[in-house]
């Protein structure tokens, strides 16, 4: 299920167009912010989105099993990646081209996208 | 403030006089007002009243107060409910604070479930209500991750909380024969307990060999969904002496709706059940030292671990050693866990049969099931992920 856009969203949701993965920094404090927000919960300071490396690491997952949608079937690869940016920058999101058995905690990731329309959804492969 | 200057909390000036509970079963096309209205009936007659002397309802979701006022004959003046941080357990605390404040007398809390699906928010988008029943501003922020999870095709709570399991096992080496321990529990209790679905006895290896529904959830972390209702009358203290049955007193009640939602705590995977325990046991005197039993949320089984670390029975990563083997939380244990089967076993009365339980154990009716010697204080936890409830109950 695809997500609304919005003035705040739209950055991390679209930047793979230009193949980057964009995420929210404080001008201020330095701090990445995701998910996005109008202001640094930490300092109040500006966000501006800015380009990661699009490296991080499964920091956890699981292996759906279930049929839950009628377009999505079974098994597919459900994770969290910690972004290497910086500790506690998350993203839930697809793993794929990997073998289930392999999917494990700490694994390295990298971002690639999958087009549709005006989105680019940032999912992750072993790196 | 200290916890004597608290002496004066809401909820201590509430009690629940009375308790009653439906039919449950499995597709079992009863209307879910008629499962409600067998469920009120009994809590009002058990509390000793007549359905004229409730001035007061309280629920969300299925079966609108309206609805069930209309079939019984009451005129509630005061209606509570929502969705608010008390998460399920928010119409419940709505009328210990309703009696507390002199807003109503005598306020029927019900929930009716029919078949629910697992989800906290319908499975078509975020957070807005839907079968759900009112979801408040609070609760909907809570939930501000939920677009990214369903973009991931994280569908549904299995995977939402099969994630934090996953973690707690990375962190701490949590086994899944230590959740199958809860799940073993839950069906030699259900075996006692008349009014449960499952009740035919299953051992390690049934659980290790039902089908994967979401890693490392397998059929039988779920819960089962069913048809039921179950009421509370919520009455203030005064009416203690005029009960026919044991009055149940409430100790202290917590409740959060947490920032940071499914995937951004700073703690993950510890949830809002952290802080809502946290906030009960400001509100008493009381330790997890002094539980004599515990009702606690089990919609997964790995939702019961997390909150006997968050209630503090377990330090962080122990509870996976502490359910191990199944003695410690058996009905002869130190600490009987989910005594009626739980919602893995009885039926997802989605929060509401651990509450039932909770007072059935400690009025000592528990019949085949009930705990030796008599429980004097009983924790009830409802929630997983962002939202949590609890209470302390002692008689």
């Amino acid at each position: 299920m695809l997500p609304t856009l919005t003035p705040r969203n739209r950055a991390f949701w679209t930047g793979g167009a230009s193949g980057q993965l964009l995420i929210q920094r404080c001008a201020a404090c330095g701090r990445w912010i995701h998910p996005p927000d109008d202001r640094c919960p930490a300092c109040g300071g500006e966000l501006r989105a800015e380009p990661v490396s699009g490296r991080g690491t499964v920091f956890t997952f699981t292996v759906n099993a279930h049929q839950f949608h009628p377009d999505v079937p079974p098994p597919n690869l459900i994770a969290i990646v910690e972004l290497a940016e910086q500790d506690d920058l998350r993203i839930p999101t697809d793993i794929v081209d990997c073998e289930p058995a392999g999917l494990r905690c700490g694994l390295p990731v990298r971002v690639l996208f999958e087009r549709h329309g005006e989105i680019f959804y940032p999912l992750f492969e072993p790196a | 403030m200290s916890v004597s200057e608290r002496s004066g909390t809401f909820e201590k000036r509430a009690i629940i006089s009375g308790i009653g509970i439906s039919r449950i079963g499995r597709r079992t096309g009863v209307p879910g007002l008629d499962l409600t209205v067998d469920s009120a009936r009994a809590a009002i007659a058990d509390a000793g009243l007549v359905p004229g002397d409730v001035d007061g309802i309280a629920t969300f979701g299925e079966t609108p107060i309206d609805e069930a006022a209309g079939a019984l004959g009451i005129e509630p003046g005061y209606r509570g409910g929502g969705f608010d941080t008390g998460g399920l357990l928010s119409p419940v605390m709505s009328a210990f604070l309703a009696v507390a404040e002199g807003r109503a007398r005598h306020v029927l809390v019900y929930r009716t479930v029919r078949m629910l699906g697992g989800e906290y928010i319908p499975r078509d988008g975020p957070a807005g209500g839907g079968g759900q029943g009112e979801v408040a501003a609070g609760v909907a922020r809570a939930m501000a991750d939920m677009q990214p999870l369903l973009a991931a095709h994280a569908y549904s709570a299995v995977n939402w909380l099969g994630m934090h399991c996953q973690r707690h096992m990375y962190l701490y080496g949590t086994t899944r024969e230590q959740l199958g321990a809860l799940a073993v529990n839950s069906r030699r209790n259900a075996a006692l307990n008349p009014l449960a679905v499952y009740r035919d006895p299953i051992n390690m290896d049934d659980y290790l060999a039902a089908r994967m529904v979401s890693t490392p959830f397998g059929l039988l972390d779920c819960d089962v969904p069913v048809d039921g209702s179950i009421a509370i009358v919520v009455s203030p203290a005064d009416h203690a002496a005029d009960c026919p049955h044991r009055p149940i007193r409430v100790e202290a009640v917590g409740g959060a709706a947490g920032t940071g939602g499914w995937v951004h705590r700073p703690d993950y995977p510890k949830m809002a059940s952290v802080d809502a325990a946290a906030e009960m046991w400001g509100r008493t005197e009381l330790t997890a030292a002094d539980l004599d039993i515990a009702e606690l949320y089990d919609g997964f089984t790995f939702l019961t671990l997390a909150w006997l670390e968050a209630l503090g029975v377990c330090g962080d990563g122990e509870s996976g050693p502490f359910v191990e083997g199944g003695s410690r939380i058996a009905l002869d244990g130190a600490l009987p866990v989910n005594t009626y089967g739980g919602q893995l076993s009885a039926g997802r009365m989605h929060g509401y049969w651990v509450l039932h339980e909770a007072c059935v154990q400690l009025r000592g009716d528990g019949g085949a099931r009930q705990v030796r010697p008599q429980p004097e204080v009983a924790v009830v936890s409802v929630g997983g992920g962002p939202i949590a409830g609890c209470v302390l109950l002692t008689r």
